[in-house]
């Protein structure tokens, strides 16, 4: 019958290229994909998820080693009292350029390593829902990087550095206190950088919402996968109110306009709520995907499955929203009035439950589970531990008296450090330790994993540790020297050796990665296998490296960690055993019939057009109009792209079994609904924010 | 091998294809990115309209404010015209999901025209309120007003530009039925335009200054 | 929906078809709009004869909202497509009202 017939031959169909002859139709001649997947050429036309991850994580690095560099001139220039390594006005650029660096190029990129890298993989997908765009997102935020890390250099060395702090508090960074061109880099660059995340969240959004593979209901999905899809959710809408915040500020900056001119009536507050507003979503976006990847190494070494699951995601969830309402505790005593430093104090109050229950539940996960302290272990119990200690001096600023005489000391320092660098920064580095074999086919050594994890965990201590001390006895944050008398000197030096001694732990961590890639190399590539450390979730239930298919084929998910309960079941006494060894339940990576998205010219080119605009905007308007004919007219070659394979999002070719529409004058080829109609997209968000900057000029 | 295929097969194909293959939800993704999108929108549109309402009243007594500038009539007809491009741009969507190409061709362009008179207007708006004192960088009114309603045209514009695209792919035939979901994607933008300026008319301009 | 099967509208579009109003609707609700818009321009002259502010702006806002509303409902299709469209847009919708209004009162605003 028929009906059997198809029944038989669907899978291969999905899977096979298509027997057909394609119609490669090129509309004006020049419009072709690139081709191949070697070379270094490959890199930079590649649609890849994975590929895609791994250049976010490369630069993430890049960027780690520009604002780490930037660190130590600050604690060079606050080693002694009256401190003289570099003048105040580089130091303000240095501490900015330090703030802005670790947060947009370092923390955000490395969180979107793993998204793009995990995601699709965690919920089974072949890629992300919009490949191109999702080359565009990575092109993007490195323009915006290389634009903010430029102005370090431009015009002399922090002549024309962002210099008003992180949060770039206007009036301050008006044209009257800031008259260099460095926090129009900052408005510049974080602009491009925030289209870079909206693009990205949206995409990974929707891979969530809609690539799962079969059975992976919401609560079968892994924690990280959670974390990861509510901070995209808080990218999705916090990065809006920052733009609107830029834009106000671009606008006075290059054109006049009033917003933060005082003289005309204007009232400097409004900066700080609409930043703060994103801000403080902002610092969950930070910390929430290392919280997920905490909670896939806890309970892979302590085997045992997390404790209260859906507690996690909840708390999350939680977190999630709680975010939006304590934004104001940045602002205690800007003079925001009485009750809204009550209110805001009480609701900060009650975030740290959510965060406090995400703690217990780590601890409960180890209690009495068979702990195997390996590098990634190491790093997810720091995190845990660290984390508690920043999480706890947090609580201590939301009594606003309290918070009153912190304020711009270095007990506030202290406190974000502990958070971001001893929670964000150490679990990102686990992240790395813990999934370097699935993405590169071999563990980084354990020997120097652990060396560079407790060098680098000892330093941060002496450096931050301290700080708590300096802001209690009255030490101010952003400035650039202080007086022998004051009593600030001897912690001070300890937390600059403290700083050297992270940096040594950073470059064992290179060094690492140098000394495992060659070992490997001179034992002939050994195969690490799909699942190097006995996990859990569905990434590992494909070969080392991730072929670029990801999977031989689709997964039928029938409960939470799918993978571990393929792997072990329940003996008559309730003893977890082995039931199938991990050769026979993952793929092996054989199956090389799968098509997929073919590489693009356009992200690339977009994202150079997108740099040409940023400059334009700082320097000259005409070049911001060049930029902006450029950025269209790519928008229209990425429209116009022909999709020379049958279906772009690498999933079933819906066109095969029904040709009898086919037009063949489409440009976008026979699949009408991959790539063409979510090509529009980009229109929609980057011509239209690069757009609104020109024209209302 | 589609001829020998009953209806039934069909029918069993197309459920697979809408739950099981194409997407978890049975939404495309397009679709969905785009309500994301608009989702995201909120917040820019509301900045900048919290922004405006925050501002305008901050201007010194001689000042030119909303009351020196505003024309009511004026903006009402055009307000009008923008809200009925949204019901042309409803003919266009289910136009192209009939199979009349030629209507949704009309009607795009209906749309498209509709939206230009409106930047039009802006346009002339703009003009007039320059001729009456009220620039950019005249006082905080004068750079809340411009930056909202300037944002709001260059989103209109933007709109235009993609209509007008789909106009120009309809006449070289590459919108077909099939995509007929490309020009319902397009009309929720545009739509979503229409909702922000629906607030911006009622706050902005009708509201008793 | 619409696009996964262009090729078989007798079954996919099915279901579709009783889904999609027709375009009397459409016209229909576009009349409620203009009338809307011209109460709303209404509004505004008979402000000259003495109304309360505070009781205009309740009716303007009233107004906008049931604009916004159809809309959103019926052009935009949210009544009838899926209800993950609507909890995505309400979501940001609600956020955005939340947290402006919040910021605003924190200024005295009102």
């Amino acid at each position: 019958m028929t009906i059997t017939d198809r029944t038989i031959t669907a899978p291969e169909e999905t899977l096979a290229l298509p027997a057909g002859p394609t119609i490669a139709h090129r509309p004006l001649g020049v419009f072709t994909r690139p081709q191949g997947s070697e070379g270094w050429t490959s890199w930079l036309f590649t649609v890849d998820h994975k590929r895609i991850g791994i250049m976010y994580g490369a630069a993430a690095l890049f960027f780690f080693l520009v604002g780490g560099a930037e660190a130590l001139f600050i604690r060079l220039q606050l080693a002694t009292p009256n401190g003289s390594v570099i003048g105040a006005g580089t130091y303000n650029g240095v501490f900015t350029m330090h703030g802005v660096t670790m947060v947009f190029l370092v923390i955000m990129p490395m969180a979107a390593a793993f998204a793009n890298y995990l995601l699709p993989l965690q919920v089974g997908a072949r890629d992300v829902a919009f490949p191109r765009l999702n080359a565009f997102s990575f092109w993007c935020f490195l323009a915006g990087g290389l634009l903010l890390t430029s102005s370090v250099l431009i015009g002399g060395w922090f002549q024309n550095a962002p210099d008003g702090g992180w949060f770039a508090y206007a009036p301050n960074t008006g044209l009257l206190f800031s008259p260099s061109k460095g926090i129009d880099f900052y408005a510049v660059g974080l602009q491009i950088l925030g289209v870079a995340s909206l693009v990205s969240a949206i995409n990974l959004i929707v891979t969530v919402l809609n690539m799962r593979t079969k059975g992976m209901s919401f609560f079968r999905m892994p924690v990280l996968t959670w974390m990861l899809l509510i901070t995209q959710f808080l990218l999705l809408f916090a990065l809006p109110v920052i733009t609107v915040a830029l834009f106000l500020l671009m606008f006075d900056r290059l054109w006049d306009a009033n917003f933060f001119n005082v003289e005309a009536g204007a009232d400097p507050l409004l900066w700080q709520h609409l930043f703060w507003i994103f801000g403080h979503p902002e610092v969950y976006i930070l910390i929430l995907p290392a919280f997920g990847i905490v909670s896939e190494i806890i309970p892979t070494f302590a085997r045992k499955p997390l404790f209260g699951y859906h507690f996690m995601v909840a708390s999350g969830i939680a977190i999630g929203f709680m975010g939006w309402g304590v934004w104001a505790h940045h602002m205690f005593t800007s003079g925001v009035g009485p009750l809204s430093v009550a209110a805001f104090s009480v609701s900060t109050m009650f975030i740290a439950v959510p965060t406090g229950v995400k703690i217990l539940n780590w601890l409960a996960t180890m209690y009495r589970g068979r702990l195997r302290f390996t590098t990634p272990m190491l790093y997810a119990v720091g995190v845990v531990s660290m984390f508690t200690i920043g999480g706890l001096s947090g609580v201590t600023h939301s009594i606003a008296p309290s918070d009153t005489q912190q304020t711009d000391t270095y007990y506030i320092v202290a406190h974000f450090h502990y958070v971001i660098f001893g929670g964000a920064l150490l679990g990102l580095f686990g992240g790395f330790y813990f999934w370097w074999p699935k993405a590169f086919g071999y563990k980084l050594s354990e020997a120097w994993g652990k060396a560079s994890f407790w060098v680098m965990l000892i330093g941060f201590n002496f450096t931050f540790g301290p700080m708590h001390i300096l802001g209690l006895q009255g030490m101010s944050r952003r400035i650039a020297t202080y007086r022998g008398d004051e009593g600030f000197a001897f912690w001070n030096m300890v937390a600059t050796i403290g700083a050297f001694v992270i940096a040594v732990g950073v470059a064992m961590f290179f060094w690492n990665v140098y000394v495992s890639t060659r070992n490997w190399r001179r034992a002939g590539r050994p195969d690490v296998g799909p699942d190097p450390w006995d996990a859990r979730g569905l990434e590992w239930m494909t070969a080392s490296p991730v072929p670029e298919h990801n999977f031989d084929e689709d997964i039928q998910v029938d409960r939470l960690d799918h993978f571990w309960h393929r792997k072990y079941g329940v003996d008559e006494n309730h003893r977890v055993v082995r039931a199938a060894p991990t050769s026979e339940v993952a793929h092996d990576g054989s199956n090389t019939n799968v098509h997929l998205p073919s590489p693009s010219y356009w992200p690339i080119v977009l994202g150079g057009g997108i740099l040409l605009v940023g400059y334009g905007i700082i320097y000259n308007l005409w070049l911001a109009a060049a930029g902006l004919v450029f950025l269209v007219a790519s928008i229209y070659g990425w429209i116009l792209e022909p999709a020379d394979d049958p279906d772009a999002a690498g999933h079933h070719d819906d066109h095969d079994d029904g040709d009898d529409h086919g037009d063949p004058d489409s440009n976008g080829g026979p699949s009408g609904n991959g790539e063409s109609a979510s090509a529009e997209e980009p229109e929609s968000e980057s011509a239209e924010t690069e757009e609104e900057a020109a024209t209302i000029g | 091998m589609a001829d020998t295929m009953t209806s039934e097969t069909t029918a069993a194909e197309a459920a697979t294809h809408a739950e099981g293959h194409h997407t978890s939800t049975g939404i495309s993704n397009e679709k969905l990115a785009m309500w994301v999108f608009l989702g995201s929108e909120c917040l820019l549109f509301g900045g900048l309209i919290s922004t405006y309402m925050f501002n305008k009243g901050r201007i010194g007594p001689d000042d030119v404010g909303p009351d020196d500038v505003f024309d009511i009539p004026f903006t009402s007809v055009s307000s009008f015209v923008l809200l009925m491009s949204s019901l042309t741009m409803v003919f266009a969507v289910s136009s192209i999901a009939r199979g009349d190409l030629r209507g949704n061709r009309i009607w795009l362009a209906t749309t498209a025209a509709l939206g230009a008179t409106f930047v039009a207007g802006q346009v002339y708006e703009f003009t007039a309120f320059y001729s009456e004192g009220l620039g950019f960088t005249t006082n905080l009114f004068g750079s809340a007003f411009y930056a909202l309603t300037g944002f709001h045209g260059a989103h209109v514009t933007i709109g235009i530009i993609m209509l007008m695209s789909l106009y120009v792919m309809s006449v070289r035939g590459n919108l077909g039925p099939e995509r007929a979901e490309t020009v319902e994607i397009i009309g929720l933008y545009w739509h979503f335009v229409d909702i922000v300026w629906i607030v911006i008319f009622t706050i902005v301009y009708l509201f008793p200054q | 929906m619409a696009t996964v099967t262009p090729d078989s509208p007798d079954t996919a579009h099915a279901a579709d078809e009783h889904a999609h109003p027709s375009n009397w609707l459409y016209v229909k609700v576009a009349i409620y709009l203009a009338l809307l818009t011209a109460f709303e321009v209404f509004t505004y002259f008979e402000t000259v004869h003495g109304w309360g502010d505070t009781a205009i702006i309740i009716m303007l806002v009233i107004m906008m909202l049931l604009k916004f509303f159809l809309v959103v409902a019926f052009f935009m299709h949210l009544k009838f497509d899926s209800p993950i469209f609507w909890r995505l847009f309400v979501f940001g919708l609600i956020l955005a009202m939340a947290v402006y209004m919040v910021m605003l009162t924190a200024f005295r605003f009102w």
